[in-house]
């Protein structure tokens, strides 16, 4: 008998129970578009993830001061206000930390600001001019402040592309007067839009030189964080360890271990967050791998059934001049035509899915096409090793007893 | 009905009657004993063993039955007639004893070539007609052709002729279960044609079906002896029997006796 034939007969069954075969296929079909759905969703967090982190900017180090200890309660990391703005100027010292190349301490408060009639509560961000180096950050219009204005406590600003739409200041607002409670600023510029990243808003935020919001609106010397960009990604470990050498002897600590600061890299962020994002893939596509074995079982279960029922139409075939050999193609046939049948509408549902569901749902699905045909790979594995025994059953019933059964 | 000459089936494995020259020689109408054998049963016994428990199914059976011939082969249940129709057609083996089907010894055959037996050499026509539902009844005629290698045209224009034969050549494509029992029954003898085969065997051809319909298969059956086919037909009722040229009986695993009907020898 030939593939064709073997073939057509095995169409011919599955077009002639119906109802058995869809249930087959749907075993099938859920586990394939499973899998391709959760390593999706997993792939597109982690490059979603990725691309947030990546914007943070390049070979950045991160210093957050240490916790806070009042009365015997800790606060969190970065509670602590150890970290000055004339830590950050020791850290730009080119001579005691040569692979730092540029610094960004910034000193964060949430006030509310005016611009004529309009006004907005957002973050306050006092830094430096090396600010939009250290984060990747670029204007869409005007300028930032230069070192000098910095150092000049110079009254100017420059805004998030939010924050300047929400005061209602457009391209030509460079020029405008804002207040933030007393203090009147010259807006400068305005930052190109960036995006969010772990719940906060990049684009929402005033800029001002550091040394004009530490004595005018702070009132204290204290930053928050301090960003720090090495030379290139192969000075990021000297950058980290002359940044942490630097501060311990500034802030006069002999013991590393008792620091009272945290240096961070990007990398590291971005490490921890892939090898997370990975876990999350990995049980996602766990729990999708065990209900394709499921369907597997489906189809084994269904292919059995299938054979105990039809020994009558076995029989038959045997007594027509079927061989063991081709009886047992025809069921492998079969329970292959069926695991394909499945792996293919199951991709296309799961790519359908895809493409559908970021609209309702707020995360990106990645499809990712080694999923894709791996799972009709799989799903065609499963209908062959699952059809075997089913088969090797079929073709070892003897014409005889196949005919008799009811 | 044309009358299709024994040769056209055997050419078309030539190694089986290889040892029977004499085969080959034109058939017609003959009287019993020169014709040559198609069955040749000798001191066949068959034993079923099911756990401590054996059955003596068979206890040395011999017959012969010649080219040509309608055999009706009668006994109550139990009297071993189901186990001797699966020794004729090949499905299953005797514990002891030897067949010749055509001239070829089929008792030591293995499965494949058993299966390749049956495909060339017998139509099988069974009680519950054994249609396959999914399939029309032009693809049901064709299966013993699909096994048998046959190019789809060449299949598809013998099963419509072989449907012809049973006057259903206007219900090809047609479901089992959109025809009546007999219809069903006469695409199950059209199946049992298709290939030519050296012996048509029809276990209980008319248990399932009312007395009209079948007549009508009896008909078909005695038409089959006609123009020339080897039939036997396997029954418990005497009537149906007497359709056939001659009766063997079966009792206890034994043949018990063995005559002609009053029509018996003749073709008509």
């Amino acid at each position: 008998m030939s593939l064709v034939e073997t073939l057509r007969s095995g169409l011919e069954a599955i077009l002639g129970h119906r109802l058995r075969s869809a249930l087959t296929v749907l075993g099938i079909l859920i586990g394939i578009a499973a899998v391709i759905l959760t390593v999706g969703l997993g792939e597109g967090a982690t490059s979603s993830v990725n691309s947030a982190i990546a914007n943070l900017g390049t070979n950045l180090l991160i210093v957050t001061p240490g916790s806070s200890s009042s009365g015997g309660i800790q606060g969190g990391f970065g509670s602590d206000t150890t970290l000055t703005y004339a830590d950050a100027k020791d850290l730009s010292s080119r001579i005691d930390c040569p692979d730092i190349d540029a610094v960004a301490p910034t000193a964060t408060t949430v006030a509310n600001v005016t611009a004529g009639t309009k006004n907005w509560t957002t973050l306050i961000i006092g830094t430096t001019a090396a600010w939009p180096t250290v984060r990747s950050r670029t204007l869409a219009v005007g300028t930032f402040f230069s070192a000098a204005q910095v150092k000049d406590q110079a009254g100017v600003a420059v805004l998030g592309a939010t924050t300047a739409e929400k005061l209602g200041l457009g391209a030509n607002a460079i020029g405008e007067t804002i207040d933030i409670g007393n203090v009147p600023l010259t807006l400068i510029g305005v930052l190109a839009p960036q995006g969010s990243l772990g719940g906060t808003n990049e684009d929402d935020m005033v800029l001002l030189p550091i040394t004009l919001d530490q004595s005018q609106i702070q009132g204290s010397d204290s930053v928050q964080t301090i960003f720090l960009k090495a030379d290139s990604q192969s000075t990021l470990g000297a950058a980290y360890t002359e940044a942490t050498d630097e501060l311990l002897s500034v802030h006069q600590i002999t013991t590393p271990s008792k620091a009272d600061f945290t240096i961070t890299s990007q990398a590291s962020i971005e490490a921890t967050a892939t090898s997370v994002d990975k876990t999350l893939t990995l049980l996602l596509a766990g729990i999708a791998a065990i209900s394709l074995l499921v369907g597997g079982i489906g189809v084994m279960n269904i292919m059995l059934v299938s054979v105990t029922e039809r020994r009558r139409e076995i029989g038959l075939r045997k007594a027509l001049g079927a061989t063991p050999s081709a009886i047992r193609r025809q069921f492998l046939v079969e329970a292959s035509v069926l695991g394909l049948a499945g792996g293919i509408l199951g991709s296309s549902l799961g790519l359908l899915g895809a493409l559908i569901l970021p609209h309702f749902i707020s995360t990106t699905i990645a499809i990712v096409w080694w999923a894709v045909a791996g799972s009709i790979g799989v799903a065609l594995a499963i209908g062959l090793s699952f059809g075997v025994y089913p088969a090797t059953r079929a073709a070892r019933l003897t014409p005889m007893e196949a005919l008799r059964s009811e | 009905m044309a009358h299709v000459p024994l040769e056209s089936a055997q050419t078309h494995s030539p190694e089986l009657v290889s040892e029977h020259p004499s085969e080959r020689e034109p058939s017609g109408p003959r009287e019993r004993g020169d014709a040559s054998p198609i069955v040749e049963l000798v001191d066949i016994h068959k034993r079923y063993q099911t756990g401590a428990l054996s059955v003596d199914a068979l206890r040395g059976v011999s017959l012969r039955i010649d080219e040509g011939e309608f055999v009706a082969i009668i006994g109550p249940s139990g009297s071993g007639k189901s186990t001797l129709m699966h020794i004729l057609g090949c499905l299953d083996h005797p514990s002891s004893g030897s067949y010749h089907l055509a001239g070829v010894d089929v008792s030591h055959m293995d499965e494949v070539q058993l299966a390749d037996v049956r495909n060339r050499r017998i139509g099988f026509v069974f009680q519950q007609f054994n249609l396959l539902g999914a399939l029309s009844a032009c693809r049901n005629v064709e299966l013993p052709l699909v096994y048998a290698g046959v190019d789809r045209r060449e299949r598809k224009q013998r099963a419509i002729a072989s449907l012809a034969r049973v006057d259903l050549a206007n219900r090809s494509e047609h479901r089992p279960n959109e025809l009546s029992g007999g219809q069903q029954q006469r695409v199950a003898v059209a199946r049992a044609l298709v290939n030519e085969p050296t012996l048509v065997l029809a276990d209980e051809p008319t248990g399932n079906l009312d007395s009209s319909s079948a007549a009508d298969v009896l008909g078909l059956l005695s038409e089959l002896h006609r123009s020339g086919r080897t039939v036997v037909l396997i029954t418990h009722d005497t009537q149906t029997a007497n359709t056939a040229q001659r009766v063997v009986r079966l009792r206890d695993g034994l043949i018990q006796s063995d005559e002609a009907t009053p029509h018996g020898g003749s073709r008509s």
